[in-house]
Protein backbone atom coordinates (compact mmCIF):
# COMPACT_ATOMS: atom_id res chain seq x y z
CA UNK A 1 0.00 0.00 0.00
CA UNK A 2 1.77 3.33 -0.86
CA UNK A 3 0.01 6.50 0.26
CA UNK A 4 -0.97 7.92 -2.81
CA UNK A 5 -2.94 4.73 -3.54
CA UNK A 6 -4.51 4.33 -0.21
CA UNK A 7 -6.35 0.37 -1.23
CA UNK A 8 -8.53 -1.32 0.60
CA UNK A 9 -7.74 -4.97 1.27
CA UNK A 10 -10.99 -5.91 0.81
CA UNK A 11 -11.43 -4.25 -2.59
CA UNK A 12 -8.39 -5.57 -3.90
CA UNK A 13 -9.08 -7.86 -6.75
CA UNK A 14 -11.04 -10.62 -7.58
CA UNK A 15 -9.92 -14.43 -7.39
CA UNK A 16 -7.72 -15.96 -9.32
CA UNK A 17 -9.23 -19.16 -11.32
CA UNK A 18 -7.27 -21.97 -13.19
CA UNK A 19 -9.29 -23.00 -16.54
CA UNK A 20 -8.87 -26.12 -18.18
CA UNK A 21 -10.14 -26.83 -21.42
CA UNK A 22 -11.55 -29.50 -23.61
CA UNK A 23 -10.05 -28.94 -26.81
CA UNK A 24 -12.48 -31.56 -28.78
CA UNK A 25 -14.89 -34.29 -28.06
CA UNK A 26 -12.68 -37.45 -26.82
CA UNK A 27 -10.04 -35.57 -25.10
CA UNK A 28 -9.22 -34.78 -21.65
CA UNK A 29 -9.46 -31.14 -20.41
CA UNK A 30 -6.24 -29.63 -19.89
CA UNK A 31 -4.78 -26.76 -17.82
CA UNK A 32 -4.48 -23.46 -20.22
CA UNK A 33 -3.98 -20.90 -17.84
CA UNK A 34 -5.57 -18.77 -15.19
CA UNK A 35 -7.88 -15.73 -14.73
CA UNK A 36 -9.46 -13.46 -12.49
CA UNK A 37 -13.04 -12.84 -11.55
CA UNK A 38 -15.63 -12.24 -9.41
CA UNK A 39 -17.49 -15.08 -9.28
CA UNK A 40 -17.88 -18.58 -11.51
CA UNK A 41 -19.90 -17.27 -13.90
CA UNK A 42 -18.02 -14.48 -14.60
CA UNK A 43 -14.92 -16.52 -14.45
CA UNK A 44 -16.12 -18.90 -17.59
CA UNK A 45 -17.31 -16.15 -19.59
CA UNK A 46 -13.50 -14.53 -19.75
CA UNK A 47 -12.39 -18.01 -19.84
CA UNK A 48 -14.48 -17.91 -22.99
CA UNK A 49 -13.18 -14.90 -24.00
CA UNK A 50 -9.83 -14.89 -22.90
CA UNK A 51 -9.12 -19.04 -23.90
CA UNK A 52 -11.32 -19.81 -26.82
CA UNK A 53 -11.42 -17.15 -29.50
CA UNK A 54 -10.40 -19.46 -31.90
CA UNK A 55 -12.50 -22.52 -31.81
CA UNK A 56 -9.68 -23.96 -28.91
CA UNK A 57 -12.38 -25.64 -27.25
CA UNK A 58 -16.08 -27.56 -26.84
CA UNK A 59 -15.90 -27.26 -22.82
CA UNK A 60 -14.30 -25.20 -20.09
CA UNK A 61 -13.77 -25.84 -16.61
CA UNK A 62 -12.86 -22.99 -13.75
CA UNK A 63 -11.91 -23.27 -10.34
CA UNK A 64 -10.66 -21.13 -8.11
CA UNK A 65 -6.81 -21.33 -7.62
CA UNK A 66 -7.02 -21.48 -4.05
CA UNK A 67 -9.30 -24.75 -4.10
CA UNK A 68 -6.51 -26.87 -5.86
CA UNK A 69 -3.88 -29.25 -3.53
CA UNK A 70 -1.17 -29.80 -5.31
CA UNK A 71 1.70 -32.08 -4.67
CA UNK A 72 5.17 -30.70 -3.50
CA UNK A 73 7.29 -28.40 -5.09
CA UNK A 74 9.75 -30.63 -6.97
CA UNK A 75 9.42 -34.37 -9.38
CA UNK A 76 12.84 -34.90 -7.24
CA UNK A 77 10.63 -35.13 -4.29
CA UNK A 78 10.40 -38.76 -2.58
CA UNK A 79 6.72 -38.34 -3.37
CA UNK A 80 7.02 -39.98 -6.53
CA UNK A 81 9.59 -42.66 -5.13
CA UNK A 82 7.32 -45.50 -5.06
CA UNK A 83 6.35 -45.25 -8.76
CA UNK A 84 10.08 -45.72 -9.99
CA UNK A 85 10.85 -48.67 -8.32
CA UNK A 86 7.84 -51.22 -9.36
CA UNK A 87 9.55 -51.94 -12.58
CA UNK A 88 7.26 -54.73 -12.60
CA UNK A 89 4.80 -52.72 -13.34
CA UNK A 90 5.89 -52.43 -16.95
CA UNK A 91 5.03 -54.86 -20.04
CA UNK A 92 9.49 -54.77 -20.54
CA UNK A 93 9.77 -56.32 -17.21
CA UNK A 94 8.60 -59.38 -18.71
CA UNK A 95 10.67 -61.77 -20.83
CA UNK A 96 8.72 -63.69 -23.85
CA UNK A 97 9.90 -65.54 -26.06
CA UNK A 98 10.40 -63.63 -29.20
CA UNK A 99 8.16 -66.44 -31.54
CA UNK A 100 5.14 -65.72 -29.22
CA UNK A 101 2.55 -63.97 -31.46
CA UNK A 102 0.69 -61.21 -30.28
CA UNK A 103 1.83 -60.95 -26.77
CA UNK B 1 7.86 10.03 -15.81
CA UNK B 2 9.00 6.55 -16.61
CA UNK B 3 12.29 6.80 -13.88
CA UNK B 4 15.12 7.66 -14.84
CA UNK B 5 17.11 4.72 -15.29
CA UNK B 6 20.08 4.78 -17.13
CA UNK B 7 19.85 1.08 -18.12
CA UNK B 8 17.93 0.78 -21.68
CA UNK B 9 15.43 -2.24 -20.91
CA UNK B 10 12.97 -3.14 -23.32
CA UNK B 11 10.79 -6.63 -24.07
CA UNK B 12 11.14 -9.19 -24.33
CA UNK B 13 14.93 -8.91 -24.11
CA UNK B 14 16.16 -6.84 -21.08
CA UNK B 15 14.30 -5.81 -18.29
CA UNK B 16 13.55 -2.47 -16.49
CA UNK B 17 14.74 -2.08 -13.18
CA UNK B 18 11.73 -2.19 -11.01
CA UNK B 19 11.81 -3.25 -7.57
CA UNK B 20 10.48 -7.21 -6.78
CA UNK B 21 7.58 -7.82 -6.95
CA UNK B 22 5.97 -9.28 -3.98
CA UNK B 23 5.18 -13.40 -3.51
CA UNK B 24 1.46 -12.64 -2.60
CA UNK B 25 -0.58 -15.88 -4.32
CA UNK B 26 0.06 -19.50 -3.64
CA UNK B 27 2.88 -19.87 -4.51
CA UNK B 28 4.77 -17.60 -2.21
CA UNK B 29 5.17 -20.67 0.42
CA UNK B 30 7.24 -22.49 -2.41
CA UNK B 31 9.86 -19.68 -1.82
CA UNK B 32 13.08 -21.56 -0.94
CA UNK B 33 14.35 -20.58 2.96
CA UNK B 34 17.72 -18.62 2.31
CA UNK B 35 19.73 -21.37 3.25
CA UNK B 36 18.74 -24.51 0.35
CA UNK B 37 19.19 -27.46 1.01
CA UNK B 38 22.13 -28.62 -0.47
CA UNK B 39 21.02 -30.02 -4.05
CA UNK B 40 18.20 -28.13 -4.96
CA UNK B 41 20.65 -25.09 -7.07
CA UNK B 42 22.13 -28.40 -8.63
CA UNK B 43 18.87 -29.96 -9.31
CA UNK B 44 17.61 -26.63 -10.90
CA UNK B 45 21.36 -26.33 -13.08
CA UNK B 46 20.46 -29.70 -14.56
CA UNK B 47 16.89 -29.54 -15.22
CA UNK B 48 18.58 -26.45 -17.15
CA UNK B 49 21.28 -28.20 -18.93
CA UNK B 50 18.57 -31.10 -19.96
CA UNK B 51 16.62 -28.49 -21.76
CA UNK B 52 13.87 -29.20 -19.61
CA UNK B 53 11.39 -26.68 -18.44
CA UNK B 54 11.10 -25.15 -14.76
CA UNK B 55 7.53 -25.52 -13.56
CA UNK B 56 6.50 -23.13 -10.99
CA UNK B 57 6.21 -25.14 -8.07
CA UNK B 58 9.84 -25.97 -8.55
CA UNK B 59 12.94 -24.90 -6.93
CA UNK B 60 14.84 -22.06 -8.78
CA UNK B 61 17.28 -19.25 -7.86
CA UNK B 62 15.81 -15.83 -6.42
CA UNK B 63 17.39 -14.16 -9.32
CA UNK B 64 15.71 -16.28 -11.94
CA UNK B 65 12.47 -15.89 -10.46
CA UNK B 66 13.55 -11.76 -9.99
CA UNK B 67 14.48 -11.50 -13.78
CA UNK B 68 11.45 -13.69 -15.05
CA UNK B 69 8.76 -11.56 -13.21
CA UNK B 70 10.36 -8.76 -14.43
CA UNK B 71 10.89 -9.73 -18.25
CA UNK B 72 7.11 -11.08 -18.41
CA UNK B 73 5.52 -8.26 -16.38
CA UNK B 74 6.94 -5.93 -19.24
CA UNK B 75 6.19 -8.16 -21.83
CA UNK B 76 2.71 -7.76 -20.39
CA UNK B 77 2.48 -3.90 -20.10
CA UNK B 78 3.91 -3.80 -23.66
CA UNK B 79 0.79 -6.11 -25.17
CA UNK B 80 -1.48 -3.70 -22.93
CA UNK B 81 -0.23 -0.49 -23.50
CA UNK B 82 0.32 -1.70 -27.15
CA UNK B 83 -3.82 -2.10 -27.85
CA UNK B 84 -3.63 1.94 -27.50
CA UNK B 85 -1.48 3.17 -31.17
CA UNK B 86 -4.19 0.56 -33.34
CA UNK B 87 -6.58 1.09 -30.44
CA UNK B 88 -7.88 4.98 -31.61
CA UNK B 89 -8.26 4.18 -35.29
CA UNK B 90 -10.83 1.30 -34.53
CA UNK B 91 -13.49 4.31 -35.06
CA UNK B 92 -12.21 5.54 -38.21
CA UNK B 93 -11.42 2.39 -40.28
CA UNK B 94 -12.24 2.88 -44.13
CA UNK B 95 -14.23 0.22 -43.56
CA UNK B 96 -16.36 -2.50 -42.03
CA UNK B 97 -14.23 -5.42 -42.94
CA UNK B 98 -10.83 -3.31 -41.51
CA UNK B 99 -12.76 -2.10 -38.88
CA UNK B 100 -13.67 -5.97 -37.77
CA UNK B 101 -10.00 -7.30 -38.31
CA UNK B 102 -8.55 -4.28 -36.24
CA UNK B 103 -11.14 -5.05 -32.99
CA UNK B 104 -9.53 -8.35 -33.10
CA UNK B 105 -6.73 -7.61 -33.20
CA UNK B 106 -6.43 -5.14 -30.51
CA UNK B 107 -8.73 -7.90 -28.83
CA UNK B 108 -6.18 -10.18 -29.08
CA UNK B 109 -3.28 -7.80 -27.67
CA UNK B 110 -5.45 -7.76 -24.72
CA UNK B 111 -5.32 -11.22 -24.48
CA UNK B 112 -1.98 -11.91 -25.05
CA UNK B 113 -1.29 -9.64 -22.04
CA UNK B 114 -3.65 -11.67 -19.92
CA UNK B 115 -1.50 -14.83 -20.78
CA UNK B 116 1.39 -12.85 -19.54
CA UNK B 117 0.35 -11.87 -16.17
CA UNK B 118 -0.74 -15.53 -15.76
CA UNK B 119 2.21 -16.74 -16.30
CA UNK B 120 3.53 -13.77 -13.83
CA UNK B 121 1.46 -14.89 -11.17
CA UNK B 122 3.10 -18.66 -11.25
CA UNK B 123 5.73 -17.10 -9.97
CA UNK B 124 4.33 -15.51 -7.12
CA UNK B 125 3.78 -12.07 -8.16
CA UNK B 126 0.53 -10.43 -7.76
CA UNK B 127 -1.75 -8.68 -10.55
CA UNK B 128 -2.89 -6.08 -8.70
CA UNK B 129 0.77 -5.46 -7.99
CA UNK B 130 1.56 -5.58 -11.26
CA UNK B 131 -1.20 -2.76 -12.93
CA UNK B 132 -0.49 -0.26 -9.78
CA UNK B 133 3.83 -0.98 -10.72
CA UNK B 134 2.57 -0.15 -14.66
CA UNK B 135 0.04 2.42 -14.27
CA UNK B 136 2.93 4.45 -11.28
CA UNK B 137 5.46 4.08 -13.95
CA UNK B 138 7.69 1.65 -11.95
CA UNK B 139 7.70 -1.09 -14.84
CA UNK B 140 8.05 -0.54 -18.40
CA UNK B 141 6.66 -1.48 -21.75
CA UNK B 142 8.31 -1.54 -24.95
CA UNK B 143 9.46 1.86 -26.45
CA UNK B 144 7.71 1.16 -29.68
CA UNK B 145 3.97 2.02 -28.26
CA UNK B 146 5.71 5.55 -27.26
CA UNK B 147 5.04 6.72 -30.91
CA UNK B 148 2.01 8.08 -32.34
CA UNK B 149 -0.27 6.32 -35.34
CA UNK B 150 -0.50 9.32 -37.76
CA UNK B 151 -2.49 7.66 -40.34
CA UNK B 152 -4.46 4.65 -41.45
CA UNK B 153 -1.27 2.93 -43.31
CA UNK B 154 0.41 3.20 -39.69
CA UNK B 155 -1.82 0.13 -38.66
CA UNK B 156 -0.61 -1.82 -41.76
CA UNK B 157 3.23 -0.85 -40.66
CA UNK B 158 2.64 -1.79 -37.20
CA UNK B 159 1.45 -5.55 -38.58
CA UNK B 160 4.24 -5.94 -40.63
CA UNK B 161 7.29 -3.97 -38.50
CA UNK B 162 5.93 -4.08 -34.93
CA UNK B 163 4.60 -7.83 -35.15
CA UNK B 164 7.16 -8.49 -37.01
CA UNK B 165 9.58 -7.98 -35.13
CA UNK B 166 7.90 -9.15 -32.03
CA UNK B 167 7.49 -12.77 -33.70
CA UNK B 168 11.55 -12.85 -33.83
CA UNK B 169 11.77 -11.78 -30.32
CA UNK B 170 8.75 -14.60 -29.61
CA UNK B 171 9.12 -17.61 -31.42
CA UNK B 172 12.16 -18.11 -29.40
CA UNK B 173 10.93 -17.74 -26.67
CA UNK B 174 8.18 -20.82 -27.14
CA UNK B 175 11.56 -22.68 -25.99
CA UNK B 176 11.97 -20.51 -22.54
CA UNK B 177 13.36 -22.56 -20.11
CA UNK B 178 10.50 -21.48 -17.87
CA UNK B 179 7.50 -23.54 -18.67
CA UNK B 180 4.09 -21.28 -18.21
CA UNK B 181 6.40 -18.92 -20.03
CA UNK B 182 7.00 -20.67 -22.89
CA UNK B 183 3.61 -21.82 -23.02
CA UNK B 184 1.76 -18.29 -23.29
CA UNK B 185 4.30 -17.72 -26.20
CA UNK B 186 3.21 -20.63 -28.12
CA UNK B 187 -0.20 -19.22 -27.75
CA UNK B 188 0.52 -15.67 -28.57
CA UNK B 189 2.97 -16.59 -31.35
CA UNK B 190 -0.19 -18.32 -33.06
CA UNK B 191 -1.81 -14.90 -33.31
CA UNK B 192 0.64 -12.55 -34.19
CA UNK B 193 1.02 -14.23 -37.61
CA UNK B 194 -2.64 -12.99 -38.22
CA UNK B 195 -1.81 -9.74 -37.07
CA UNK B 196 1.38 -9.25 -39.49
CA UNK B 197 -0.10 -10.87 -42.24
CA UNK B 198 -3.54 -8.62 -41.65
CA UNK B 199 -0.67 -5.58 -41.58
CA UNK B 200 1.03 -6.75 -44.80
CA UNK B 201 -2.26 -7.27 -46.76
CA UNK B 202 -3.93 -3.33 -45.74
CA UNK B 203 -0.09 -1.93 -46.72
CA UNK B 204 -0.69 -4.04 -50.43
CA UNK B 205 -4.05 -2.96 -50.77
CA UNK B 206 -3.13 0.71 -50.45
CA UNK B 207 0.12 0.51 -52.99
CA UNK B 208 -2.34 -0.97 -55.30
CA UNK B 209 -4.62 2.32 -54.26
CA UNK B 210 -3.71 6.03 -55.48
CA UNK B 211 -0.40 8.20 -55.56
CA UNK B 212 -1.53 9.80 -51.85
CA UNK B 213 -2.01 6.25 -50.84
CA UNK B 214 1.45 5.01 -51.99
CA UNK B 215 2.74 8.39 -50.17
CA UNK B 216 1.38 7.27 -47.04
CA UNK B 217 2.46 4.03 -46.82
CA UNK B 218 6.03 5.20 -47.63
CA UNK B 219 5.67 8.17 -45.11
CA UNK B 220 4.92 5.47 -42.16
CA UNK B 221 7.65 2.98 -43.08
CA UNK B 222 9.88 6.20 -43.25
CA UNK B 223 8.94 6.72 -39.38
CA UNK B 224 8.21 3.76 -38.07
CA UNK B 225 11.86 1.48 -39.31
CA UNK B 226 14.28 3.22 -37.09
CA UNK B 227 12.02 2.81 -33.69
CA UNK B 228 11.43 -1.32 -35.19
CA UNK B 229 14.89 -1.93 -35.31
CA UNK B 230 15.18 -0.52 -31.64
CA UNK B 231 12.54 -3.40 -30.25
CA UNK B 232 15.27 -5.66 -30.01
CA UNK B 233 17.25 -4.09 -27.19
CA UNK B 234 20.71 -2.02 -27.10
CA UNK B 235 23.16 -3.35 -28.74
CA UNK B 236 24.97 -6.45 -27.29
CA UNK B 237 27.66 -4.92 -25.60
CA UNK B 238 25.64 -2.37 -24.15
CA UNK B 239 23.39 -5.17 -22.73
CA UNK B 240 24.60 -5.96 -19.53
CA UNK B 241 22.54 -8.91 -18.16
CA UNK B 242 21.77 -11.10 -21.52
CA UNK B 243 24.48 -12.89 -21.21
CA UNK B 244 22.80 -14.52 -17.80
CA UNK B 245 19.44 -14.79 -19.02
CA UNK B 246 21.22 -17.08 -21.94
CA UNK B 247 22.67 -18.68 -19.43
CA UNK B 248 19.03 -19.52 -18.10
CA UNK B 249 18.20 -20.17 -21.25
CA UNK B 250 15.07 -17.66 -20.76
CA UNK B 251 16.56 -16.15 -23.69
CA UNK B 252 17.71 -18.09 -26.93
CA UNK B 253 19.38 -15.17 -29.10
CA UNK B 254 21.29 -12.10 -28.49
CA UNK B 255 19.81 -8.53 -29.39
CA UNK B 256 21.80 -8.04 -32.58
CA UNK B 257 21.21 -12.08 -33.31
CA UNK B 258 17.42 -11.18 -33.33
CA UNK B 259 17.66 -7.39 -34.76
CA UNK B 260 19.51 -8.82 -37.71
CA UNK B 261 17.02 -11.76 -38.78
CA UNK B 262 14.75 -9.09 -38.30
CA UNK B 263 16.32 -6.94 -41.30
CA UNK B 264 17.09 -10.20 -43.60
CA UNK B 265 13.45 -11.43 -43.13
CA UNK B 266 12.09 -7.75 -44.12
CA UNK B 267 14.42 -6.64 -47.20
CA UNK B 268 12.54 -9.00 -49.47
CA UNK B 269 9.04 -8.15 -48.24
CA UNK B 270 9.50 -4.33 -48.76
CA UNK B 271 10.94 -4.69 -52.05
CA UNK B 272 7.66 -7.39 -53.15
CA UNK B 273 5.64 -4.35 -51.62
CA UNK B 274 7.44 -1.71 -53.34
CA UNK B 275 8.58 0.31 -50.72
CA UNK B 276 12.35 1.83 -49.73
CA UNK B 277 13.59 1.42 -45.99
CA UNK B 278 14.93 4.42 -44.65
CA UNK B 279 18.81 3.12 -45.05
CA UNK B 280 21.43 4.39 -47.14
CA UNK B 281 23.99 1.42 -45.56
CA UNK B 282 21.64 -1.09 -45.96
CA UNK B 283 22.59 -3.80 -48.66
CA UNK B 284 23.37 -7.71 -49.41
CA UNK B 285 26.94 -8.58 -47.58
CA UNK B 286 27.29 -11.49 -50.00
CA UNK B 287 29.96 -12.80 -47.46
CA UNK B 288 28.51 -12.83 -43.91
CA UNK B 289 25.39 -14.06 -45.79
CA UNK B 290 23.16 -11.63 -44.45
CA UNK B 291 22.05 -7.55 -45.07
CA UNK B 292 24.71 -4.71 -43.13
CA UNK B 293 22.42 -2.58 -42.09
CA UNK B 294 23.10 1.44 -40.64
CA UNK B 295 22.76 2.39 -36.96
CA UNK B 296 19.65 2.67 -34.51
CA UNK B 297 20.00 6.20 -32.82
CA UNK B 298 20.79 4.49 -29.54
CA UNK B 299 20.05 8.41 -27.74
CA UNK B 300 16.66 8.12 -29.44
CA UNK B 301 16.03 4.60 -27.71
CA UNK B 302 17.28 6.20 -24.12
CA UNK B 303 14.96 9.14 -24.21
CA UNK B 304 11.85 6.94 -25.25
CA UNK B 305 12.36 4.69 -22.38
CA UNK B 306 12.96 7.42 -19.47
CA UNK B 307 9.99 9.13 -20.42
CA UNK B 308 10.68 11.88 -23.42
CA UNK B 309 9.12 10.22 -26.44
CA UNK B 310 6.13 11.05 -28.48
CA UNK B 311 3.70 9.78 -26.93
CA UNK B 312 4.59 8.52 -23.19
CA UNK B 313 2.21 10.52 -21.50
CA UNK B 314 -0.59 9.75 -23.25
CA UNK B 315 -0.55 6.55 -23.03
CA UNK B 316 0.08 6.42 -19.53
CA UNK B 317 -2.67 8.69 -18.84
CA UNK B 318 -5.03 6.45 -21.34
CA UNK B 319 -3.89 3.25 -19.09
CA UNK B 320 -4.46 5.50 -15.73
CA UNK B 321 -7.87 7.05 -16.61
CA UNK B 322 -9.36 3.44 -17.87
CA UNK B 323 -8.73 1.77 -14.39
CA UNK B 324 -9.47 4.13 -12.86
CA UNK B 325 -12.93 4.72 -14.33
CA UNK B 326 -13.32 0.85 -14.61
CA UNK B 327 -13.30 0.85 -10.71
CA UNK B 328 -17.06 0.96 -10.39
CA UNK B 329 -17.60 -2.26 -12.71
CA UNK B 330 -14.75 -3.83 -10.47
CA UNK B 331 -16.42 -3.39 -7.27
CA UNK B 332 -20.04 -3.47 -8.29
CA UNK B 333 -18.93 -7.14 -9.67
CA UNK B 334 -17.64 -7.64 -6.27
CA UNK B 335 -20.60 -6.74 -4.76
CA UNK B 336 -22.81 -8.82 -6.80
CA UNK B 337 -20.80 -11.83 -5.91
CA UNK B 338 -21.01 -10.96 -2.34
CA UNK B 339 -24.50 -11.21 -2.38
CA UNK B 340 -24.98 -14.22 -4.35
CA UNK B 341 -23.00 -16.13 -2.27
CA UNK B 342 -24.75 -14.84 0.87
CA UNK B 343 -28.46 -15.90 -1.05
CA UNK B 344 -26.73 -19.22 -1.84
CA UNK B 345 -25.78 -19.66 1.71
CA UNK B 346 -28.93 -18.28 3.34
CA UNK B 347 -30.61 -20.91 0.52
CA UNK B 348 -28.82 -23.89 2.27
CA UNK B 349 -29.21 -23.19 5.36
CA UNK B 350 -32.73 -22.53 5.49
Amino acid sequence: MTPENPRDPEKQGWPLYEVFVRGNRGLNHVHVGSLHAADDAMALTHARDLYTRRNEGVSIWVVRSEHIAASTRDEKDPFFAPSADKVYRHPTFYDIPDDVPHI
Amino acid sequence: MLGARKRVTLIPNEWSVGKLVTMTTTDAAEVPPPHTPDGLQEHFDATIARDQRVEPRDWMPDGYRKTLIRQIAQHAHSEIIGMQPEGEWITRAPSLRRKAILFAKVQDEAGHGLYLYSAAETLGADRDDLTQRLIEGRQKYSSIFNYPTLGFADVGVIGWFVDGAAICNQVPLCRSSYGPYARAMVRICKEESFHQRQGYELLMTMMRGTDAQREMVQDAVNRWWWPSLMMFGPPDDASPNSARSMAWKIKRHSNDELRRRFVDMTVPQAEKLGVTLPDPELRWNEESGHHDFGTPDWDELMRVIKGDGPCNDRRMERRRTAHEEGAWVREAATAHAAKQAARAEKGTAA
